[in-house]
This record gives structure tokens, sequence and C-alpha cells, in this order.
């Protein structure tokens, strides 16, 4: 990577940015579900190395939440958006040596934050965590270069129309430098109160609804139509989804803060523009199941089918939930409960994580013209991720439910949390699953690197019998 | 332009977008901003000082910049006892001031007015330092908290206060605040209770105006633990909090609470080496029951970051 920072870009070859994004998302990935099984293993036995601040609990949650959100995510969306804008376009991409330069400022940003989150130093706001010169560091040096190489990527195009992914692609940019601006605004103009609280939570949702869903559903709507060849199944439902995303998407912020003191009718307002999340959610989910008619023995036989198709099926428990769970009648039982991490983790490590994955096993393999190494531990890391993730949705949410109860009928704390314990321990155990097949994922990407069949020129990797 | 043929979905765009950043963040923010600041809001400002998050003149979160919580029982001038023993705000000389100081705005029209002409604000001085309190004063007929500048109105100085004070009465809640933001805290414990039966356990659910002035306001999202808004009314003891924060199993054996025994600093009250080591190796003794009775957990030194911390947690009332 090193070598290619200071090339002439001529002389990079295409694909290498989507390259290097893609093998540091798995690497991030790596670190950010280690740091979720160790943060786990505190939860079911405190006593776990204790007694250093580096690791206490408080001081490695939020690095593990980052890790995943800007190291594992967002890169592995970058990776994509690297390769999937271009071939769209039937160009290349913009700018190879922009693209090469945002990866290593990325990472070297993402690991300078880590570390100052980690020692403690934070601003104090969920989700928006890290202190504002490192937020004036992430708008400049990764979401700008990352922003503008898509957008001349698609101005530059070589095709009269933008096909269905490229719309959302575009629009994420724009939409998520703005969000970060505006929603780490408290911390570059000293805003308090109300409005900062309200804040940390308008941009917790709205990087959630304007930039990780979005991007995760553009990269299906390339995903499935290209490995199984048949055609999107509706440009018109795409709209449907595209723009029920701008307008119901981008407003229910409050219904974070449904039981805390904000105006009435933000919360109203905010309730039932939640509800409507589900149009959007629908169109996605029906276009994409319609895609695959003629195609459904790729679910079992390819590898990226599986991984998109079962992320898009999480995506009607996620929305279904994600929908109801912030109306009053429901929000009251089990608003800061197990729940809500149960159901944030089906969203970022159920729905979105396999999306991603599947643009990551598909884009390596495609530019690097290699066939994955081993199907064994694609298959592996396939159901480590779905087996560890549905322990951990499941033990969490009837967690969560204890606790709901436990809120309601006025239990004693203490018997709230001995109740949970067995819970603890299995989402332990499921988390330690989802790092160990990641391990195995990047050990495979590795040999596929060095070892895998070469694919020959015109053809595309899935057109290739696996081989281990 | 390639993007000519989208030129209806470009402006189409805009407007979807535009409207939704107005319902949501115009809309709410003049809304909020009516709202005027309680007693509660301006205790809050007052005690935690300006920010509490990342900020330059306390950028590793070491609890420097803050001003201490004075309960003072008699007039440092006269030295003559007060009617009733207040509690005074001292910001030493240099000590940045909190929002309300600063952007009197945010303390609410009618706050603002009596702040202003009552209150003497104006006149707080940064390089001096400054003593304030709370008081209540009338407009139109109708109550509303301000902040006193007591060195403008009664000539009280940081000096004054804090040369008489006894330290038991000296609370260091604004630092204590920068080490639940910093330990991370609120990841657990979240500070509101909700407006559901939530309030008959953990107290009254916060009102609109009592954020006013607060950053970061950290009331959390992810309830594992207790909340604590009003833990020092339901629990008022200094040691129990000091045996508590050392090992949580101690006092609740079932508390999956991490030790934050680090807090202590290196030396205790009398300035003897804390030794950890020992300590745990005692403690491994008597969990597994090859000892009758727990080690004794040093007490704490007198500016070290847990009485900070444990001030803090007896300060939510």
């Amino acid at each position: 990577m090193f070598k290619y920072l200071f090339a002439r870009e001529e002389d990079i070859p295409a694909g290498s940015a989507a390259v290097f994004f893609g093998f540091s998302s798995i690497v991030w990935f790596v670190i950010g579900t280690g740091l979720g099984s160790f943060n786990a293993s505190k939860l079911a036995f405190p006593d776990v190395v204790t007694g250093n601040e580096w690791f206490a609990f408080g001081h490695m949650r939020q690095v593990h939440v980052h890790a995943v959100i800007f190291g594992w995510i967002s890169m592995a969306f970058a990776s994509a958006m690297m390769y999937i804008t271009p071939a769209l376009g039937n160009t290349k991409l913009w700018s190879e040596k922009l693209g090469v330069w945002n990866c290593f400022l990325w990472n070297l940003g993402l690991s300078l934050g880590l570390t100052v989150l980690w020692a403690g130093v934070t601003s104090g706001r969920e989700y928006s965590d890290f202190p504002w010169f490192i937020d004036l560091y992430i708008a400049v040096f990764m979401a700008v270069p990352l922003g503008l190489n898509v957008w001349m990527t698609v101005i530059k195009r070589r095709t009269q129309g933008i096909y269905t992914t490229n719309w959302f692609f575009a629009a994420a940019v724009f939409m998520v430098a703005i969000v970060f601006i505006v929603g780490n605004s408290p911390e570059f103009f000293h805003l308090t109160g109300l409005t900062e609280g309200y804040l940390t939570w308008w941009f917790a949702h709205n990087v959630l609804g304007l930039w990780i869903t979005p991007v995760a559903a553009a990269i299906a709507y390339y995903t499935i139509p290209k490995v199984t060849g048949n055609p999107l199944y509706s440009h018109r439902i795409g709209h449907l989804h595209f723009w029920s995303v701008v307008v119901f998407y981008s407003t229910p912020a409050a219904h974070h803060l449904m039981s805390a003191p904000l105006p009435e009718w933000l919360k109203s307002f905010a309730s039932v523009e939640g509800v409507l999340i589900l149009v959007p959610a629908i169109a996605f989910v029906s276009n994409l199941m319609l895609t695959m008619q003629g195609k459904w023995y790729m679910f079992v036989e390819n590898l990226e089918v599986r991984f998109t198709i079962t992320g898009v099926l999480m995506a009607i428990p996620l929305n279904m939930q994600g929908g109801f769970q912030q109306t009053r009648a429901i929000n009251w039982y089990i608003h800061g409960t197990g729940w809500i991490v149960a159901h944030a983790h089906l969203a970022l490590l159920g729905f979105s994580t396999f999306l991603e994955a599947a643009a990551v096993y598909f884009g390596l393999q495609t530019i690097m013209r290699r066939k994955l190494y081993s199907l064994t531990l694609g298959n592996v890391h396939f159901w480590m991720l779905l087996i560890g993730f549905t322990i951990y949705w499941v033990s969490m949410t009837i967690a969560g439910l204890i606790q709901g109860a436990g809120k309601i009928y006025e239990v004693p704390y203490i018997d709230v949390v001995v109740a949970e314990h067995p819970y603890m321990i299995a989402r332990w155990i499921g988390g330690t699953m989802v790092f160990t097949g990641n391990i195995l994922w990047l050990i495979n990407m590795w040999l596929t690197a060095r070892e895998g069949t070469v694919v020959p020129a015109g053809r595309l990797p899935h057109e290739l019998a696996y081989e281990r | 332009m390639a993007f000519r043929e989208y030129k209806i979905g470009a402006r189409m765009f805009g407007i979807s977008l535009a409207s939704s950043m107005f319902i949501t963040l115009v809309m709410p923010t003049l809304d909020i901003r009516q709202v005027g600041a309680t007693d509660i809001a301006l205790d809050k400002q007052l005690t935690a000082g300006r920010e509490t998050g990342f900020n330059v003149d306390d950028p590793l979160l070491l609890g420097k910049n803050k001003p201490l919580k004075v309960l003072v029982h008699n007039d440092p001038k006269s030295d003559a006892p007060l009617e009733a023993a207040r509690y005074v705000y001292v910001y030493n000389p240099g000590t940045s001031f909190p929002s309300g100081i600063l952007h009197p705005v945010t303390l609410g029209e009618n706050s603002k007015a009596l702040s202003e002409s009552q209150g003497r604000i104006g006149d707080a001085n940064k390089a001096s330092g400054a003593v304030f309190a709370i008081a209540r004063g009338t407009v139109n007929g109708k109550e509303y908290p301000y902040i006193e500048n007591l060195t403008a109105t009664k000539g009280w100085t940081p000096a004054d206060i804090t040369g008489k004070a006894k330290d038991e009465d000296i609370s260091h809640a604004g630092a204590g605040k920068t080490m639940f933001v910093r330990e991370g805290c609120w990841w657990c414990h979240t500070l509101l209770p909700e407006e559901t039966q939530d309030w008959q356990v953990f107290g009254a659910p916060p009102a609109l105006g009592d954020y006013n002035g607060e950053s970061p306001t950290a009331f959390g999202s992810d309830r594992k633990a207790p909340d604590l808004l009003h833990v020092g009314s339901r629990n008022s003891s200094r040691e129990w909090m000091m045996l508590h924060f050392f090992n949580p199993r101690l006092v609740q054996p079932h508390s999956i609470m991490p030790r934050f025994d680090y807090l202590w600093g290196s030396v205790d009250a009398g300035g003897n080496k804390i030794d950890f080591d020992k300590w745990r190796a005692e403690y491994l003794d008597y969990h597994e029951g090859r000892r009758v009775l727990p080690p004794d957990v040093p007490q704490y030194a007198k500016d070290s970051e847990i009485r900070y911390l444990i001030d803090f947690m007896l300060s939510l009332k």
C-alpha cells in the first residue's frame, strides 16, 4: 500500500483502493469483535482482568463500538464504493491515488481516535464519543475524500443513467457528511443542555438511517443481480425505497428519547415517522426476494448470495422491531434494556454485516482475480457468524425482557442482575463465535490473495467451481 | 454536467432533505430555546463548570478547571453565623465559567434578566475568580431561580471561602463528573429515571428545564445497573460508597460492576503506599474461604480521583 501513496496515478492498478479498504475492514472486524467478546466476558464475570484502567469496561466499551462502526462497517462500505461505483458507471475510479490515501489516512485516524477513546478522553456523547479534533479529522480526511471520489466517479461515468446502487452511494456520502457535521456541532460550538442531548441522538439515529442502512442495501442491489445474473426485479420499487429512506428515515431521531423530557409534539411526530420506516424496509426486502426468482439454488450453493440473502432476511425482524419498539406502547417496557442492545446488533452485526461481508468476499475475489481459497473456511465463517449472532440476539432479547419486567414490577435491581447472568454468559459465547469466525475469514482471504486460483480474463469468480 | 437528466430528482432530494432537517433540527431547537432553567439546572451547571467532555482546559479529563461546591456556615467577611448554611460555588481564579455566565441566553428569558440585573453575573471575571450561588427572584409576580455573583453583590472572594471552609464542607462534585464521564459509568448507569413506573424506585424523572447549560448531559441509554440521578438521596453513606467502588463484591456479592480501586491512586489518606497486589491476594483468600474477613479498604487521600467521584455521587440528590 505504502508504495502506491507516492506513485503516479497511472501506475496504480485499478481496484487497489478497494483491496486495501477490504483487507483493512476485515482486520478491524477482527479487532472490533475481539473487543466485543472481551467486554462481554466482563459482563458475565466482572473480575476478568481487573484493577487496571486500560482493561476496565468503561474504557473499552466505546472502543468496540467505534472499531466496528468506523473500522469494519464504514471501511467495508468504502471498499464496496471503490469498486462498485466505477463498475456501474462503466469507467475507472476517479482517483485511485486519492482512494489509497483515503484508506491510509482512515486507518491512521481511526487508530489515533480509538487510542484516545481507550484512554477515556471522550466527548461523553454516545456514538459521537470522539472528541472534536478527531471529528474534524474524520470529516476532512475520511468522509470528504470518500465522498469526492464517489461523486466524481458518478459524474464522469460512461453510462447514460445511474443505477440504483449509485443513487444510494452518492446520496449517502452527501447525507453522512451533513449528519456528521451537524451531529457533532455541540462539540464544535459548545451547545449545551437538551439541545446537546437531542443532537446526540439525532446523530446516532441518522448515521444509522442515512449511512449504514442505505449503503448496506445499495450493496445488496448490486451483489444479487451481479452474481445471480437476474436483473433487479423493479427499478420503481427501488425508487420507492430510495425516496422513503430520504423522507421517513431522516425524521424519527427523537424516538430514541421517548422517556426523556423533550417537547411532546416532537416525540409523537418521531414515533409516527418511525413506523413509516416499514415502507423502505418492505420495498427493499420484496425487491430483492423477487430478484432471486429462479435462482434460489444459489442461496445454497453460492457464498456471496447466501450472505446477502441472509442479511436481507434479517431486515424483516430488524424493521418490525425498529418500527414498533419505538412507539410509546412498547417503548416504556423495553427502553434502556438489553432488548435494544440485541436490536442494535441485529442492525449492525446481522443485517448490515452480512451484506457487507458478501461485498468484501465478492470484491476482493473480483479485483484480485483470485478464486476464494477455501469454500469450507467460508462456510465455517458463515455459520460461526450466523449461529454466534443468533445466540447473542436471542440471549440479549430475553435478558432485555427480564430487565423490562424488573423495571415495571419494581424488582430490586440486583435480582435482575442475578437473573440475567446466564444470558450474559450466552452473549459472551455468541460474541466469541463471531470473533473466531472472523479470524478464519482473515486467514481465508489472505490465502486467497496468495494461493487462490487465478480467475481467467473475461470470467467472474463465481463462475468458477470452488476447489477446497 | 452529467447530472442534467437528474434535475428533477436532485431538486426533489434537496426539498425532502431540507424539510426533514427543518422539522427535526430547526423546529425543536426553537422550541427548546424557550425552556427556562430550573434550580436543578443551575445547580448542575454551577457544580460542573463549563465543559466536562474533552476540552482544551482539561484535555486528559483529569478533573482540572472545575469549581468547588462549598457549604458555608458563617459569613466569610464578618464571621457572623448565617441564618441557614448555604451552598456556594467557588470558581478559583482561572477556572472557566459555566454556560449560564458565558451565554446567559441559555438560562431562559426570566432567569437571564434576573441573573444580569440582580445577580450581576456580567461583573464576574475569570482572571480573579468568582463565587456564585443560586437565588430566587420574581418577574411579573412569578418566582424564578437565578445565578447570583456573590463576589459582586457581597464581596465574597474565592480565597475567603476556601480559606475558612473545612474539608468536609467542600465538594469536588464538578471534578467527580469528569471521572463519571471518563470512566464510562454512564455506559451502565443512566441519569434518567423514565417517565413510567420508574420514578417510584429511582425517583422523579427530570423536567424539561433541568438540563440547561449542562454539557455533556450523559444520561445514558443502556441501563445495566440502577439509575443514579437521585442516588445521593437513597444512599448517603460515604463509607458504603468507598467499599463499593474499591470492590463492589464487598457490599453486593452479585454485583457485576468493575472494581475502581485504581482511582485511589498510589497512596492512602495517611500518605502510605497502597499495596494493591497484597490486597487482591488477601481478598482472594477471603473469597475462597481461607480467611474470615475481607482485608480493610484503604481510606482514600483527600485529593484522590475516587474522592471526586464519591463527592459527585453524593451530590446526586
